[in-house]
């Protein structure tokens, strides 16, 4: 009875021995970057299975055990937690991060599209910087950005967080498309912030014409505090006041002014206004 | 006995079709001038217009056409969509050849009833009372060329294709620059004003919803029609918004919400307001009363007017619409009036008309 029961020992031992030498052993490397080829070591004997599980994808291969595993670059396209698992002989796994590449994407975000000219603060840059397999690049790393406008340029230099570069600007004195421009080494994006003229400033009238059928009236050329000509289409309101009652005409800034056919009148009292700026005011008949 | 019945339906059923297809017609003579107005708006109301031109006095100089051009409106007008549905006659004086009669008449239109008051001449001719139909004045309008020239703006929105973080076009800025709240009878209006302050036009809606005094929400309501949707830029536009059944003294906060979106528009057409004055109507109400010109070159066909009133402090107290059921064609003058509530009338200082247009023709 002894000796049956050393004989099943030693059974045990032998198959166990056995399993102990088919046995892999996965070393995976401690830097991994995504899009970079990655080697991983096994060790054993035999055939195996190694599936790499990572963010949104898995990779299969089919493995001599004690044998190096290549993973394409193009194969590892995704930065974060991966685990590494070898079927054949008794299980393995390892986890290892995968780490995002240079950055070779940029997206890039400026806010707002149209904006006033000569406000404080108004214009947002955020910047997020990607490799080339779309993963955010979290080391820091600078990011150039370039307002352009009118000849006249403001450039700043911010390092990302987590990933995110942002700036905040102000708007220009002078209209135009501004060139928005976000950099990061060879990568470039390119953003158009449209900076237009603020509210009239000193809007003034005069009396273009005078017949039996109306009084013209016409508003000098009309601009903001800056001096940008205001756009065409804006709304220019001439009111006229007589014994006849009042009339108004809501016109439109064509060619930078503004232009009104009144009533007739003997004495009539004009004014003029864009939204909620005044201009001048004409008395007709008896005299400004 | 089954065979009686079926031919006692079909006799019936016959019957009953033949009395729906007459149409409520009446040409028979008028035995009083009120009679004769109310028969031949009653054709009119059946669409009859050879029976309704019937009890026009040929003194009248109109013809058929001119007469249902009258009736039904013309140039795509809100006249045009609407239909007479209601009249109201009174003799206002009358001999033994003539009477003068007040006719009250409700049209239901898309946008609303709409009330017309004419005060019909009726003479006897012939022994019958027929009506002296004032044929309106349509203005034929010179040949001519009117140049267009204004601008309008396109908007060429973000694509699908186009990579995230490109911006896409930004919404106007609008800002409220007044609110009122007015109790007017069992109403809470919040009315007041908006100014697109950007340099694009804007689609405008003003909503509101009420707070009560234990924090939970009376109401929401938006300001609907009344007020002026896109508005150019610099254009500063009322607003009303009506709270059936609320009380002022129910509600603790009011909260404004302007929105605005990007949208293509016209600068064109320019509509002055004319020779506005404050005046009494006929019927002794207060109304403010002008003309309408159209300064372009197209027909618009649905005019719809906003008067804002204001006390001596510039304080918004009233702000009230009305649609002018004529179109208004280029260059021609064209009257409105929109009544004022006498108790406004008599805080009114100043006010300010803006016209809103709707045209079939024109491309935005």
């Amino acid at each position: 009875m002894r000796k049956l029961f050393f004989i099943a020992l030693m059974i045990a031992a032998c198959c166990f021995a056995e399993n102990r030498a088919n046995g892999a052993e996965l070393r995976v490397p401690d830097h991994a970057v995504a899009g970079q080829a990655l080697s991983i070591a096994t060790s054993g004997s035999g055939e195996g299975t190694l599936l790499l599980i990572g963010p949104g994808e898995v990779i299969k291969h089919k493995i001599r055990l004690g044998e190096n595993v290549e993973i394409k670059g193009e194969e590892l396209k995704h930065a974060g937690r991966w685990i590494a698992i070898v079927r054949g002989g008794s299980p393995q796994s390892q986890v290892f991060w995968v780490e995002p590449g240079d950055p070779d994407n940029l997206s890039f975000l400026a806010r707002p599209s149209r904006v006033p000219v000569a406000h404080p603060g108004v214009i947002s840059g955020v910047a997020f910087t990607f490799d080339k397999y779309q993963n955010l690049v979290t080391q820091p790393t600078d990011v150039t950005f370039t307002l352009s406008v009118g000849g006249t340029t403001a450039s700043q230099k911010v390092t990302t967080k987590n990933g995110i570069a942002w700036v905040r600007s102000s708007s220009a004195k002078k209209a135009g498309a501004a060139q928005f421009v976000a950099k990061v080494g060879d990568v470039t994006v390119a953003r158009v912030v449209q900076q237009v003229a603020s509210d009239p400033c000193n809007l003034r009238m005069h009396i273009a014409g005078e017949n039996k059928d109306g009084i013209k009236v016409q508003t000098d050329a009309i601009r903001d505090c800056t001096g940008n000509p205001v756009p065409d289409g804006t709304i220019v309101t001439f009111i006229e006041t007589d014994n006849t009652g009042r009339s108004v005409v809501d016109a439109r800034i064509k060619k930078g002014i503004a232009t009104a056919e009144l009533p007739a009148s003997q004495k009539a009292h004009i004014s003029v206004a864009s939204g909620v700026v005044l201009g001048n005011e004409l008395n007709v008949g008896g005299g400004e | 006995m089954g065979r009686i019945l079926i031919i006692i339906f079909v006799i019936l059923t016959l019957g009953l079709v033949a009395l729906g297809a007459i149409h409520q017609s009446a040409t028979a003579p008028a035995s009083t001038p009120e009679g004769a107005v109310q028969d031949m708006f009653i054709n009119v109301q059946g669409h009859d217009w050879h029976s309704a031109y019937s009890y026009v006095a040929p003194a009248s100089n109109v013809d058929l056409q001119n007469f249902t051009k009258d009736l039904t409106g013309r140039d795509g007008s809100l006249r045009t969509y609407s239909q007479l549905e209601s009249v109201n006659t009174r003799t206002l004086h009358q001999s033994d050849d003539s009477a003068v009669v007040r006719t009250e008449l409700k049209y239901s239109t898309a946008v609303g009833a709409f009330y017309d008051t004419r005060d019909l001449k009726v003479v006897k001719d012939n022994g019958q009372w027929k009506i002296m139909w004032a044929a309106e004045k349509t203005p034929a309008v010179p040949p001519q060329v009117i140049p267009v020239n204004y601008l309008r703006w396109d908007v060429i929105y973000r694509g699908e294709g186009d990579d995230w973080g490109a911006q896409n076009v930004e919404n106007p800025r609008v800002r409220i620059l007044s609110m009122n709240p007015t109790q007017y009878g069992g109403d809470l209006i919040l009315m007041g004003e908006v100014e697109n302050e950007d340099t694009v036009p804007a689609f405008v809606a003003v909503e509101a919803t009420l707070t009560g005094k234990n924090g939970q929400e009376l109401g929401e309501e938006s300001s609907f029609d009344k007020t002026s949707h896109v508005l150019l830029p610099k254009e500063i536009a009322p607003y009303r918004i009506d709270f059936p059944g609320v009380r002022l003294s129910q509600v603790k906060a009011a909260n404004m919400k302007p929105n605005s979106l990007l949208v293509p528009a016209s600068a064109d057409p320019v509509i002055g307001v004319m020779h506005q004055k404050v005046e009494k109507d006929a019927k002794g109400r207060t109304v403010l009363q002008g003309d309408l010109v159209n300064e372009s070159g197209q027909i618009v066909n649905i005019p719809h007017v906003m008067a804002t009133f204001y006390d001596n402090s510039g304080k918004i107290i009233w702000v009230t619409d009305g649609y002018v059921d004529h179109a208004l064609l280029p260059e021609t003058p064209q009257p409105f009036a929109v009544s004022i509530p006498e108790q406004i009338a008599s805080n009114l200082h100043s006010y300010r008309v803006t016209v809103n247009q709707y045209s079939l023709n024109r491309q935005e």
